[in-house]
């Protein structure tokens, strides 16, 4: 059997859906609590480790492979420049805030109003939790590619198999 | 003012002797030299945050350089140390203790924020009319995402390419590339 017991299989595919909706209420609200891009792409990244901690690489690279990975990390990154050259093209300035009381009313405090900073927020978390679950899909191929064959025991190679 | 000239010809020596060096590992010290001079720069201009993280990334990128150095050309210190060397590392670093009792004494109290002090501080500019010009209630959002958003596509890039990097050596074609170098 693949992954971890049971026990952690079953906690695993209850929890991860809360970690991801945490991620995504860190990276929309951010402009109005503690948060942003940075650490709601880091929660999101979480989610999918914990799936790879429980069920193995093989379930994980199933629903979200590294080709797919890196694409959404290029989008992320895309987006994020793409924010900055329309703010030089509709505000003037390289990064102008160009929505906020231009395009788009919204009072602060609600959810949509500061004009770029949520849309920024949105690209900066795509884009971390795909680097952050790159290196790890990356640093577990590369682990299983260096096991050395000789002292491998059936014991350990079910342990390997998990990351 | 001199104290800047100082570190700049300490550094501009450090850096000219890291070129010209034929040991590996002699370079690799003098390029952590040039780290620290610029911690310490920073730390004169009043930016400890700065240099704080300056000192960090240097200490960790020295540790991995000699790491990799030293697995490549195996170098042993023999004999007893010398007097001179002893003599002149204790000075530099009683110099470098004075230097930073000088700095920390020029640097506000603890709770007294420097915005209070000098008006017309860019900070307290940011706090007064942070909501008003970019309409984010999270002040960090504000100034993360608005007004220093240069620094955020900084440390985006910082992130894009390291990891470009880690996964182009860690891939699998990678190591079947190295099974069959004839490729």
């Amino acid at each position: 059997m693949k992954g971890m017991t049971v026990i952690v299989k079953t906690i695993a595919s209850w929890v991860k859906v809360l970690i991801f909706l945490f991620g995504i209420y860190i990276i929309i609200f951010g402009h109005l609590t503690p948060g942003g891009g940075f650490a709601g792409g880091v929660i999101l990244a979480g989610s999918y480790i914990l799936l790879m901690l429980a069920f193995g690489r093989e379930f994980v690279e199933e629903n979200l492979s590294l080709p797919v990975a890196s694409k959404l990390d290029c989008v992320g990154a895309f987006l994020f420049a793409l924010i900055a050259v329309l703010g030089l093209v509709f505000g003037g300035v390289f990064f102008a805030n160009f929505l906020y009381q231009k395009y788009l009313p919204g009072r602060p405090l609600e959810l949509i109003s500061a004009g770029i900073i949520p849309l920024s927020n949105i690209a900066i978390g795509l884009k971390v939790g795909a680097s952050l679950f790159l290196v790890i899909l990356s640093l577990s191929v590369c682990c299983k590619e260096f096991r050395p064959e000789a002292s491998v025991s059936s014991d350990q190679k079910t342990m390997g198999d998990r990351g | 003012m001199t104290i800047f000239y100082i570190l700049l010809a300490f550094m501009i020596i450090a850096a000219i002797v890291a070129v010209e060096t034929t040991n590996l590992l002699s370079s690799i010290i003098c390029i952590g030299a040039i780290g620290f001079g610029a911690s310490l720069m920073f730390l004169f201009l009043r930016a400890p945050d700065i240099a704080i993280t300056q000192i960090v990334v240097e200490v960790l990128g020295l540790i991995i350089l000699i790491r990799a150095t030293i697995a490549r050309d195996l170098t042993f210190i023999s004999g007893d140390r010398e007097f001179f060397g002893v003599v002149v590392s204790v000075v530099i670093v009683f110099l470098i203790f004075l230097a930073g009792v000088e700095v920390f004494e020029t640097l506000p109290e603890f709770g007294a924020p420097i915005f209070a002090q000098t008006p017309g501080a860019a900070s307290q500019t940011y706090i007064e009319k942070g909501l008003r010009d970019t309409g984010a209630a999270n002040i960090v959002a504000s100034v993360i995402l608005d007004y220093r958003a240069y620094d955020t596509l900084g440390e985006a890039t910082v992130l894009f390419t390291s990891i470009i990097g880690a996964t182009v050596i860690l891939r699998e074609r990678a190591r079947k590339l190295l099974e069959e170098p004839q490729l």
